[in-house]
């Protein structure tokens, strides 16, 4: 093989990776919006919440002798709860009185509170998460593959095949599936909505709580404002692949990862140095503006149709 | 047996339904006919706890319907097919008629029950693997009256089943509420094919903007001049 092809796929792997982490905070963005149609704004900041947690845990864990990753457990129920908190307290209440332009003012009032709120207790600095995990580098002849990558894709892939057998075959599921379609009949079947909803916010919540494992095994470094660009990416790729489609948002997610990476590697040589790798995020909200005058609908979205 | 009393129902300030009452005894189709806008489906709604009421009770069994969480009235054995089918249309067939059954406790029947529903209707089971939007309108009807019954229902509330239905068609759906009706299940009819609802119907309401103008055996009503110019255009 190569150089050059070599660092193609080695490319390739990392935007695997990085779109991984997308794609499981896409989840969260797309099963939210596919339930109560908002787009819970403060979704990205459940990542930041994840990570400062994972931070504050893992010298605990450690000297407990157990392995970092633990940390993964009190991130997750964290997130849940902020997630949970976030819907009954201030969503739930806005939906119920306001109409869906409050609801969206809401959610970013939330993501501000929640970066802000960090900020006044930790500070605006970055601060180093622990190493979570060490893995050996995978080396297949002259191509390198670090383990970190590996772990990263291959639990994202485990994630979301889970999370579809999980909708497709479980009760509950079912039922949030019927919710995101219509809530009337879905009362009329016996299914109590509220709860469902709640349970949507918390799966995804606990998604965002992965990811940010998954995120910091690989760049270990938080502050507050971590999620908002995170978040941005996530949602320009729950749009790419259908916004309410899960499938899509795994694709999305995994697309948007690699366009930024094969940007951030060739758009230099590509464009003779005209265009440079600072540019990889307007790329990728490039994409965005694509889709939504091409197949406003998502690469896996049905179109919403009017019911009568 | 379900018994309405002096009901009242508002959207904001308007007034939909206007203190009425009325009862459905157990094992009679009862049909509530009335112009569009009458109140009609308010008034199913409000049964089932979809809008709230403004004043009245609704008993079902002894049971407060107006304090009862609307998602837990299907345990009580009443189930609702509201207007316009509201099938899950990205759903299966056969994963609409799973959602039926939601409510059951024990879940080791639906297997039965599923037979029992494509027994009635057959083209449901030709169709059991196709998403519910595939269907054709009547199709789609089958298919809300099927998750209905897979809930184990004493009474239905049909809101509307002819809307938008061939001839034929409204009178397949009708000999399938007859056979309900055979077998025991407790029928509240709500109809604009009026004539269609009176002939199958024991007694019946008439609503006129939110109130009760008329009631009586289904078919004096038939035969009553006043309704047969209003609804029967004739």
């Amino acid at each position: 093989m190569g150089n050059q092809i070599i660092m193609f796929i080695s490319q390739i792997f990392n935007g695997l990776k990085i779109g991984s982490v997308y794609s499981l905070v896409a989840l969260g963005y797309t099963m939210v919006y596919g339930i109560i149609r908002l787009i819970n704004f403060a979704h990205g900041d459940f990542i930041m919440v994840g990570s400062y947690v994972l931070m504050l845990t893992i010298p605990a864990i450690v000297a407990f002798g157990l392995p970092a990753w633990v940390a993964v457990i009190p991130a997750i129920l964290m997130c849940v709860a902020v997630g949970v908190i976030v819907e009954r307290a201030a969503y739930k209440p806005v939906r119920e009185k306001g109409n869906s332009m409050t609801a969206l003012i809401t959610a970013i009032a939330m993501s501000l509170l929640l970066e802000n709120g960090s900020q006044a207790i930790f500070g605006a600095d970055y601060q180093t998460v622990p190493t979570i995990i060490q893995i050996p580098t995978l080396s297949i002849g002259k191509l390198k593959i670090d383990g970190a990558t590996i772990i990263t894709i291959v639990l994202g892939v485990i994630i979301m095949v889970a999370l579809q057998l999980f909708v497709t075959y479980t009760k509950q599921g079912k039922a949030m599936r019927a919710v995101s379609e219509d809530k009337e009949a879905s009362i009329l079947m016996g299914i109590n909505v509220n709860s469902t909803i709640t349970l949507t916010f918390a799966i995804g919540s606990g998604l965002a709580a992965v990811a940010s494992l998954m995120y910091c095994v690989s760049y270990p470094q938080v502050s507050p404002m971590m999620g908002a660009m995170l978040g941005l990416k996530a949602f320009v790729a729950a749009v790419l692949g259908g916004i309410g489609s899960i499938p899509g948002a795994m694709v999305g997610g995994l697309v948007i990862g690699v366009v930024e990476s094969l940007t951030k590697a060739y758009i230099g040589t590509i464009t003779g140095g005209i265009i440079t790798s600072a540019f990889s995020d307007a790329i990728v909200f490039g994409i965005l503006i694509i889709v939504l005058l091409v197949k406003p609908s998502g690469l896996m979205g049905e179109p919403e149709t009017e019911k009568v | 047996m379900l018994e309405v009393k002096n009901l009242s129902v508002s959207y904001g300030a308007i007034e939909a339904v206007k203190d009425i009452s009325f009862t459905v005894n157990d094992g009679e189709i009862v049909s509530l006919i009335g112009a569009n806008g009458a109140g009609k489906t308010t008034t199913l709604h409000t049964i089932t706890g979809l809008v709230p009421a403004k004043s009245g009770s609704v008993m079902y069994n002894g049971v407060d319907l107006l304090k009862t969480h609307s998602n837990k009235i299907v345990t009580l054995g009443m189930a609702h097919i509201p207007e316009g089918r509201h099938v899950f249309t990205r759903m299966g067939v056969e994963e609409n008629l799973e959602m039926g059954a939601f409510s059951l406790k024990d879940q080791s029947d639906i297997k039965k029950d599923l037979d029992m529903v494509y027994g009635l209707f057959p083209r449901l089971k030709e169709r059991r693997n196709q998403k519910a939007g595939t269907l054709s309108g009547g199709e789609q009807q089958m298919l809300a009256m099927g998750r209905a019954l897979m809930s184990h229902p004493k009474t239905i509330l049909m809101d509307e089943p002819s809307m938008g239905l061939s001839p034929k068609l409204v009178k397949e759906i009708f000999s399938i509420i007859r056979k309900l009706h055979e077998q025991g299940i407790t029928v509240l009819l709500v109809e604009q094919n009026a004539k269609m609802a009176l002939s199958i119907a024991d007694r019946a309401y008439v609503l006129e903007t939110g109130r009760i103008t008329m009631e009586g055996d289904a078919k004096e009503l038939l035969n009553n001049e006043q309704v047969r110019k209003a609804y029967l255009g004739a």
